[in-house]
């Protein structure tokens, strides 16, 4: 019963003490690092798998119809005949393509989202690595795969390629900022950038007490993966594909990987950062349980990410850069700054948690009216000009 | 364990870096650039400046190769492989080079650069964000004045004309 209580981490040390029997401790810790390292490959593919067909059903009922339902019970099989089709295709590669470039740029955008997996805390003691920077290890993994979006936009010596590479990348970092500040507005609350202390510290889960910081790293999370209504880079009717428009079969499949593991990531980042990660009753009496609540947590806000994907209009580019820095910048700012003024209060911690959550709802408040205005005043101005032209039509 | 380590990453930094001069197209110069800087954030790690290998990356590889990208992208006929790829000046630039690499190897090799005993502290970037407000809180504040200024730069060179 007690092996039972934290299975997986005393599972890990059974398994680690056989091998050390008979084998030497450099070749135990390799063989621990590569299944290790395996588990967290497979985690953006298993991901896609099952987050494609819980997309597809969501939508689907979001828009009135069932989705996919013939390919097994529920259509629960489509993916993997998604799967076999995108491997029986043909490797198409443009003729004036940089060849390793346009190959190497899928293996790396799959490789960046496989490298968050690993900083992000499954249980306690159930990650992949324990950085002391690990809250920073995410943002510079999103900025490798932009390097990788402009490989994969560049080497297809296609224009459509290049200008949405180029766009995506405007996009990719205007949303970084905000999303750095938000996470330093927890790492400020926690006193740590390791992810397994963020989880241990919240006795009370951060969207009761930073709900604004949560919105916006919610919506540059949804920025950074380049979904709905964030993905002007990949509407067909704007500008075919974007970045990808020149791969097929397979290296459309890594693309696809990417996306839905990243998908994967940031909701498990987000858990991590804001909902409490493994945290739950019993948790800490029975850390086996941690993996269960995070599952059912990563789920839950992979549903958010889906529901807004399905209900919300695509932004506009220019519209898309002016709420990043106007709109999320400065309020991701004013909450820095008031957490910061809040943590050195000569108050008991709860008095401090009240408080923060209070100025975060002003600053809310605050952002919603400014928007409010600055709408009017732009349906104004439209009315205005329309006004003036159909007086001069009509003269 | 350490020196395979050092070797391996010592033979991307500098393979890189080799291959940037090399290599005839531009585009990929700035990709071999890109590696050598991975090569750089691998010898932060193992001098056990984590905090360092991750900003290098961020800010290298992340902005800072970006930009070059772009540059490069704005400049006409970068890809074309008949331009020779050494001018007639190579002569003098080389001896200059050469020049500069006997002058760096005899500082590096002959200064005593101080090492300190031990392992850096467990708090390390706690003692950094303390260090940035107090020790070197002016140079702080010069470096943010710095990056406003060349923000309102881009803004005024950017913005419309009116």
């Amino acid at each position: 019963m007690n092996y039972l209580r934290d299975f997986f981490v005393n599972l890990a040390h059974s398994w680690t003490a056989w091998l050390a029997g008979f084998l030497p401790g450099w070749a135990v810790s390799l063989i621990d690092y590569v299944i290790v390292a395996v588990i967290l490959v497979m985690m953006p593919v298993i991901a896609t798998l099952t987050l494609t067909w819980m997309e597809r059903k969501v939508i689907g009922r979001i828009q009135n119809r069932i989705g996919p339902n013939r390919v097994g019970p529920w259509g629960i099989f489509q993916a993997i005949a998604d799967a076999v089709k995108m491997l029986i295709k043909e490797d198409i590669i443009p003729d004036r393509a940089d060849k390793p470039v346009f190959n190497l740029a899928p293996v790396l955008i799959a490789a960046a989202a496989m490298m968050l997996c690993g900083v992000i805390p499954f249980g306690r003691r159930m990650i992949g690595a324990d950085l002391n920077i690990g809250a920073l290890y995410i943002v510079a993994i999103g900025s490798l795969s932009t390097v990788a979006i402009i490989m994969a936009g560049w080497s297809s010596n296609n224009k459509f390629a290049l200008i949405g590479a180029f766009r995506i990348v405007a996009q990719l970092l205007s949303y970084e900022v905000p999303m750095v500040l938000s996470i330093a507005t927890v790492v400020l609350l926690v006193g740590s950038m390791r992810m397994g202390q963020i989880v241990e510290a919240q006795t009370v889960p951060f969207i009761l007490v930073l709900p604004v910081v949560f919105i916006v790293y919610t919506l540059c999370g949804i920025a950074e993966t380049g979904r709905s209504p964030f993905d002007l880079l990949e509407a067909e009717s704007e500008i075919v594909a974007g970045y990808f428009t020149e791969y097929s079969g397979l290296k459309f499949g890594w693309f696809y990987i990417a996306e839905y593991g990243n998908l994967m990531a940031i909701s498990a980042i987000v858990t991590t950062l804001f909902l409490g990660g493994w945290r739950g009753p019993g948790a800490a009496f029975a850390p086996v349980l941690g993996p269960i609540y995070f599952a059912i947590k990563v789920v839950l806000v992979v549903f958010l990410l889906m529901w807004i994907r399905g209900t919300w209009p695509r932004f506009r580019i220019d519209q898309m850069l002016q709420f990043a820095w106007k709109v999320l910048v400065p309020a991701a700012l004013a909450n820095l700054l008031w957490v910061a003024i809040m943590l050195k209060l000569p108050a008991p911690v709860a008095v401090q948690y009240v408080l923060m959550l209070a100025g975060n709802l002003v600053i809310l408040f605050t952002a919603l009216t400014l928007l409010g205005r600055a709408a009017k005043r732009v349906v104004a101005q439209q009315e205005a000009k329309q006004q003036a032209e159909s007086g001069l039509v009509a003269a | 364990m350490e020196a395979v380590a050092f070797a391996i990453l010592a033979v991307v930094t500098l393979g890189g870096a080799i291959m940037v001069v090399l290599s005839q197209n531009l585009m990929r110069s700035a990709l071999w650039l890109i590696l050598s800087f991975f090569g750089i954030a691998g010898f932060f790690v193992l001098l056990q400046a984590e905090f360092l290998a991750v900003t290098q990356v961020l800010v290298y590889i992340g902005a800072i190769s970006t930009l070059i990208i772009f540059a490069i992208m704005l400049s006409r006929n970068f890809m074309d492989p008949s331009e020779p790829r050494f001018n007639e000046q190579w002569g003098l630039v080389g001896g200059f080079s050469a020049l500069l690499l006997i002058g760096l190897a005899t500082v590096v090799t002959r200064v005593a650069w101080p090492v300190s005993a031990g392992l850096p502290p467990a708090d390390a970037i706690q003692r950094l964000g303390i260090d940035f407000v107090t020790a070197y809180a002016v140079p702080f504040e010069v470096a943010s004045v710095l990056l406003v200024v060349s923000m309102i730069g881009a803004i005024i060179i950017a913005r419309d004309r009116e």
